[in-house]
């Protein structure tokens, strides 16, 4: 008869050997090291293609890069970015008065940041956002203006992979 | 020694014992989480306490401040019947193993087992097999299909295993010549373990007594994947930590019969020749003991979390055409032994 894959050796029939040989997988994995996170002391630091809270990106001047065209709104799946634009005197000449991401609606997806022409709303490492009630997950201008410095390992991985 | 000195003697070894088993067990399920984490490349539980070693208790307390949850269609008194023949079951069990030789205490001598009965495996055998009651009315009187079945896996797979079972104690006993576990552990003075004599029937035993446990890969009777829960699908509360409790005492039991009738008992080869002064020798004979019962504790442990689960024909197959055919060539290589070799 003709041996097929399935068919097992005499050793493998007895059943034991192979008991023992998933014992001693097991017996030789308690030692080696582990690989849990012990969350709220050390801390998982993703790298710059980690998709975590969008934020705005602030200049070293002070100011957001956003000239509040409503891009990011038009194209946010669960519709949770609202822009209110307004005249200014700078360069730009446009800028968001209100700007707010409703954080329970956000499905970190990236879309904004993928359509921003500015580069000025990219997605960040924070991954820690807990609210007790609704108010508090609407993010305003005060919470997302975040210093490029900050943004660095994000807008580098963008420009060299997008 | 009179009669009140017996029955004080005897309550205070109950004491021990239960306060023993009780904190053995609520640190085996520890254990078990601890083991099964490093088996996975995890930690474990360590955040109640150093280590995480008040973690048994905060999942008693858990279990206590849970809502008592009966349903509709089920036996009432069935139901609540059923966790405590498991408990009873699993801690009466213990009365007849012997966990260490005679010691002589304030010119008394103590025999350090509960019940020095002369029908001791019979006794064991027969509280054993009432467990599957336990498991059988959980299931029947749920009121749950998923209960029902595995109820019934439960007793189907129990009268399998038990006997080989009690045809691998066959060999014991008859090397042993004798019912009574303080016997069978004299008998295997020095290196004349019973795992050594009667490798086959050592084996066939140790597969058996995790059938009788539901360990995996035996723990068909609540199977997760098919079953829910098995038998226990509809308990909650203390009543499923009665179970869970009855669960981890049965492999305290198994462990600590394994050890009595094929790894010596009490027994320490060569501590006699060491020349340790008069309570030394005892103290490292029960040290030997409960040496012994861990390490095959671990062994549960271990296997469980390395061995997937048999299919139901496999696990019948396994049963009735591998594990009977080798007890009775056991108890033939027993009676060879003893009409050859005049053990």
């Amino acid at each position: 008869m003709k041996k097929r894959l399935k068919d097992l050796t005499f050793w493998e029939k007895i059943y034991i050997p192979e008991i023992l040989k998933g014992l001693s997988l097991t017996l030789r994995t308690m030692f080696k090291p582990k690989y849990t996170f012990e969350y709220p002391e050390e801390k998982f630091i993703p790298t710059g293609s980690y998709r975590g809270r969008p934020v705005l990106v602030m200049e070293e001047n002070g100011k957001e890069r956003c000239v509040a065209c409503g891009l990011c709104s038009r194209v946010c799946p669960p519709l949770a970015i609202e822009v209110q634009a307004a005249e200014t005197t700078d360069e730009k000449e446009r800028y968001p008065v209100k700007f707010e991401i409703n954080m329970i609606r956000c499905i970190f997806c990236g879309f904004c940041e993928e359509v921003c022409p500015e580069e000025a709303i990219v997605m960040s490492k924070d991954y820690e956002m807990a609210f007790s009630n609704r108010e508090d997950a609407l993010y305003g201008k005060d919470k997302l203006l975040t210093p490029v410095s900050e943004l660095k390992d994000r807008i580098d991985f963008l420009r060299k992979y997008r | 020694m009179n009669i009140l000195q017996i029955i004080g003697i005897t309550f205070v070894k109950i004491l021990i014992i239960f306060t023993v088993m009780m904190l053995t067990v609520s640190y085996l399920v520890y254990f078990e989480r601890k083991i099964s984490a490093w088996a996975q490349n995890r930690l474990g539980p360590n955040r109640v306490g150093w280590f995480g070693l008040l973690q048994p208790f905060a999942d008693v307390f858990k279990l206590l401040l849970k809502e008592d949850i009966v349903p509709t269609h089920a036996h009432k008194k069935l139901h609540a019947l059923a966790p405590m023949i498991a408990l009873f079951v699993a801690f009466s069990t213990y009365a007849v193993i012997p966990f260490g030789p005679d010691i002589k205490l304030f010119g008394i001598v103590i025999p350090l087992v509960v019940a020095d009965i002369n029908i001791g495996v019979l006794y064991i055998l027969a509280l054993t097999s009432i467990g599957v009651y336990a498991i059988t009315l959980a299931g029947w009187s749920s009121g749950s299909k998923y209960s029902l079945l595995g109820g019934v896996r439960s007793s189907a797979q129990m009268i399998s295993y038990e006997i080989s079972m009690g045809f691998s104690v066959g060999g014991v006993i008859l090397l042993a010549s004798s019912l009574r576990p303080v016997a069978i552990v004299a008998a295997q003075h020095g290196w004349m373990w019973n795992a050594v004599l009667q490798p086959i029937g050592f084996i066939t035993f140790l597969v058996s007594s995790f059938a009788e446990t539901n360990r995996l890969p035996f723990d068909l009777p609540e199977a997760e994947p098919e079953l829910v829960g098995g038998y226990h699908t509809e308990y909650s509360s203390m009543k499923f930590a009665g179970f869970f409790l009855a669960e981890y005492a049965n492999m305290i039991i198994a462990s600590a019969l394994i050890v009595t009738l094929y790894l010596g008992g009490w027994q320490v080869p060569l501590v006699g020749r060491l020349g340790l002064p008069a309570g030394w020798v005892e103290l490292i004979q029960v040290a030997g003991f409960l040496f012994k019962v861990a390490c095959l504790l671990f062994f549960f442990i271990w296997v469980r979390w390395s061995l997937p689960r048999f299919r139901y024909d496999q696990l019948m197959s396994l049963g009735w055409k591998v594990m009977f055919p080798l007890s009775l060539i056991n108890i033939i290589w027993v009676a060879i032994l003893i009409m050859v070799f005049k053990l």
